[in-house]
């Protein structure tokens, strides 16, 4: 039972970086009915970002407290990293609007290399940790360890979502983006300026992914690889949760991280993959539109 | 600025083009302020594409469209609308996952008068009481009829000076189609200048004061209702002999 209760936190933990990952691809989805490629190592920058926002912060000799450190790294990552995916929307997709949608996949998948082979080139490939910017303290809760870590993960990433959720229902911009979902032809027609929209929803998803980044990074790993493999999971979350729908991410988030840890705890480790891809095909076969998905109504062009 | 007797919208040798299709060949009309005017035609006429021409949603090859002294061409969609065009498109184009109020308050996007806004959330709760009951319902389970009403009181909304509405009796029962066309004269009595597009060319030219027919892409005939509904050819292709 303390075993179940232990990888539940860990699935948790797991499930809160894929859920926000998964936002930026079920909002850009959402809106331009496009498969953002490039989210994945966007997401990567994000840590990196978050990576020398700390550093830098530490090095100061300024001796700011570690809580305003940290908030400080959240929030200056989510701003760069929000830039970037603005800047890539602007001059790598937008041109690309009218085009066959195949072309927009391509060229995302290939800002996506360039990022990556970017951060390879000028960073390199060995691992790396955020310093630490959060006080480490374990508790043991009737045998279940659960760290301070743990904890800020799970808070922020609930935080932050239902501050996202709370977004797209109730504020204007929110009832934009989900008109621009249903039929973005007519949007204009309310004096609505689509592609200020637009990048207020790569804007979005992208300091989603940047929290996910920056939490990731004070609990894993940051190479320039991840971005590969955790945005596929992140992106099949979104898939799972149903794509274009919001709380679905969020969901599918965590199905996939207990479907990891899980698999991973009973099953040999190379077993995960070949797992979590079965459960989705599987899946997908019964309900191809995800867990809240709605079927895809095509646009008028 | 305009010059007192000048028309609030003024299209002059409009052509538009999807790909080698001459949709528009070269029309010219005008609308005054206080007017209902109607374009009919057949489908495919060039109606619609007139309308979207005006908000700014399709590309103009060549001509002008002037909206109080403005020339269009030079703004992009939702800067017309904040010109002051309201436009409710074909197919009425409400946002069916949203609710009805979202709905209309997505149509004050671009407003900053909180007042008025309100104001005018009275006005079209009073010309269609409908839309009240039914305020926080999802607006695509709306009947045909309540989803014009809608599209009509989203248009109000963003408040424009003049009211683009294309084909507002499409698909509704005709009691429905008086309903609407009553409303709409309302709304003109108001202050507000109407662009009809309409294929019911009996409705439109009852409460339109002139009117131009619209003929794979050319205006063919023109004039006032009163002289359009004696025209043995209106009166043969339109109205039905």
């Amino acid at each position: 039972m303390r075993f179940i209760i232990q990888q539940t936190l860990n699935a948790l933990q797991l499930g809160s970086v894929y859920a926000l990952i998964a936002l930026g691809y079920t909002m850009v989805y959402g809106i331009l009915r496009m498969i953002n490629f490039a989210h994945g190592d966007i997401f990567m920058v994000s840590t990196y970002l978050g990576f020398f926002v700390a550093s830098f912060l530490l090095g100061w000799a300024l001796h700011l407290p570690m809580a305003v450190i940290f908030v400080l790294t959240l929030l200056l990552a989510m701003f760069g990293t929000s830039l970037l995916a603005v800047f890539i929307e602007r001059v790598a997709y937008k041109p690309l609007r009218q085009a066959p949608r195949i072309s927009a996949v391509i060229t995302a998948l290939g800002v996506g290399l360039f990022l990556e082979n970017f951060t390879l080139a000028t960073i390199g490939p060995e691992p790396r940790i955020l310093p630490q910017v959060v006080p480490v303290i374990n508790f043991n809760i009737g045998g279940v360890a659960v760290s301070s870590i743990q904890i800020l993960i799970l808070a922020i990433s609930a935080l932050v979502m239902f501050i996202l959720d709370t977004i797209v229902r109730r504020t204007m911009t929110g009832m934009a983006m989900r008109a621009i979902s249903f039929d973005k032809t007519v949007v204009p027609l309310m004096g609505i300026p689509v592609d200020r929209i637009i990048s207020i929803t790569f804007a979005l998803g992208s300091s989603m992914a940047a929290v996910g980044g920056v939490l990731y990074g004070i609990a894993y790993m940051m190479d320039p690889y991840m971005g590969i493999r955790i945005g596929w999971w992140a992106f099949i979350s979104a898939v799972v949760g149903g794509i274009g729908n919001i709380r679905g991410a969020m969901i599918g988030g965590y199905i996939l991280g207990f479907v990891e840890i899980f698999v991973a705890a009973f099953l040999p480790s190379t077993y995960r993959d070949f797992v979590a891809f079965a459960l989705l095909l599987l899946l997908l076969v019964f309900k191809p539109t995800g867990i809240l998905g709605m079927p895809v109504v095509e646009q008028k062009v | 600025m305009m010059t007192p007797d000048a028309p609030l919208l003024s299209v002059q040798d409009l052509v538009v083009s999807y790909g080698n299709i001459k949709a528009l060949r070269g029309i010219s009309f005008e609308v005054h302020e206080g007017e209902i005017v109607t374009l009919i035609g057949a489908n495919g006429a060039g109606k619609s594409t007139t309308l979207r021409a005006i908000s700014g949603l399709i590309p103009i090859e060549d001509g002008r469209i002037i909206f109080d002294g403005k020339d269009l061409r030079a703004y992009p969609p939702h800067r017309i609308v904040e010109l002051g065009i309201s436009h409710a498109p074909e197919g009425r184009g409400i946002f069916g996952t949203l609710t009805v109020m979202e709905n209309l308050k997505l149509a004050t996007y671009a407003r900053r008068d909180k007042d008025e806004i309100q104001k005018d959330y009275r006005r079209v709760f009073d010309l269609f009481p409908r839309l009240e009951e039914r305020k926080n319902q999802i607006a695509g389970t709306l009947s045909g009829g309540e989803q014009q009403m809608l599209a009509v009181g989203r248009a109000l909304m963003t408040r424009g000076r003049l009211m683009l509405l294309d084909e507002p009796s499409m698909g509704l029962a005709p009691i429905l189609v008086q309903e609407i066309f009553r409303v709409l004269q309302e709304i003109n009595q108001a202050g507000t200048t109407i662009l009809l597009v309409e294929q019911n060319a009996h409705m439109a030219l009852q409460v339109a004061s002139r009117g131009y027919v619209l003929e794979t892409g050319s205006i063919t005939v023109q004039g006032t209702t009163q002289a359009l509904t004696k025209d043995p050819k209106v009166k043969e292709a339109y109205l039905g002999g």
